[in-house]
């Protein structure tokens, strides 16, 4: 609920662990593992959303109302994303979108 | 309780409830903003789905040192953000304003950082629409990545100086006794809005920095 403390210890220790992790996507980042530099990245990023949404925005304190509108935040998104990419991934690009190949060969713009 | 009644709106029943309808509205805000930059980040992962190679070609030319430590700023301003909330629930006045302080110069830290790397790009000429030439060979569809680049950083920024208002107006009125530790429902939604910020951060670190391996 809205009254709820959290206390400093819990927040210095979500601190330490959202650095630590950007730490070591970083350093992942110097690494070519091919398409895993890229769900190494996204998952140390989830990681670190969830732990500010749950502890330094109190969502896992938050009453039901909140918990319904982030709930159907997050699906609304999954829709957008999951529609348009079903069609872009499905898609053959051999010829792709003509207005940028014509914009950038020239070197300019 | 008569301060605490004197800040209740009268649609209210006590003020646990106004708090609640308060932290209400910035998530239902949050569930637009959520939206729009899931649009840009959706238009990014088609095109660089299409033109990876141009991405990760355009990748590789920022700097990946300003960028880690422009999220650790952010990271560490989230942290003294989440003990100004701490600070107004105790109902501490000093350690409030010095977080909330805190929390701004770390703020402006991160836009200046930004700043930076923003007269990096101009420099070296990988400003779409302005000045995009950049040296030696590159692949043709890279300044699509870098249009990508300045649209979503820079969207992101506006937000950073939107939260700085909004934290200069938690800071004066804390600074003029406005919040006890019953009412303080104007710093946990500023808050909010300011982790929120964060988390777009959060995502576009890796995103837009971290393709493939350097």
């Amino acid at each position: 609920m809205a009254g709820h403390i959290v206390s400093i210890k819990l927040y210095a220790l979500i601190f330490i662990t959202l650095l630590v992790m950007t730490g070591v996507t970083t350093a992942v980042g110097y690494v070519d593992l091919g398409r895993w530099n890229i769900i190494i990245a996204l998952a140390i990023a989830i990681f670190k959303a969830s732990l500010v949404i749950l502890f330094f925005m109190h969502m896992k304190y938050a009453g039901k109302l909140p918990r319904l509108v982030f709930a159907s935040t997050l699906l609304w998104l999954a829709i957008l994303i999951t529609l348009t990419m079903s069609d872009v991934l499905t898609r053959s690009w051999d010829h792709p979108p003509q207005g940028w190949q014509s914009l950038s060969t020239s070197g300019q713009r | 309780m008569p301060e605490e009644l004197a800040a209740t709106a009268h649609q209210f029943e006590d003020l646990a409830q106004q708090h609640e309808a308060d932290e209400l509205g910035m998530w239902v805000f949050l569930g637009t903003e959520v939206m729009f930059f899931g649009g840009l980040f959706l238009g990014y992962t088609v095109y660089r789905h299409v033109y990876f190679g141009a991405f990760e070609a355009g990748s590789h030319l920022l700097d990946l040192l300003l960028g880690a430590v422009n999220t650790s700023v952010l990271i560490a301003s989230s942290f003294t953000m989440a003990l100004s909330v701490y600070a107004a629930q105790k109902g501490r006045k000093k350690t409030l304003i010095t977080c909330l302080i805190l929390t701004m110069i770390l703020g402006s830290v991160f836009l200046g950082i930004k700043g930076v790397e923003y007269g990096q790009k101009f420099h070296h000429h990988l400003v779409p629409g302005y000045d995009f030439n950049p040296e030696g060979n590159f692949p043709a569809h890279m300044s699509l990545y870098f249009s990508f680049y300045f649209i979503m950083t820079g969207m992101h920024a506006l937000h950073m100086i939107v939260g700085e208002g909004l934290l200069l107006v938690v800071l004066i009125l804390a600074a003029k006794n406005r919040f006890t530790a019953a009412h303080h429902a104007t710093v946990e939604v500023v808050g909010i809005y300011w982790h929120f910020v964060d988390i777009i951060w959060i995502f576009l670190f890796p995103l837009l920095y971290l393709i493939g391996g350097r």
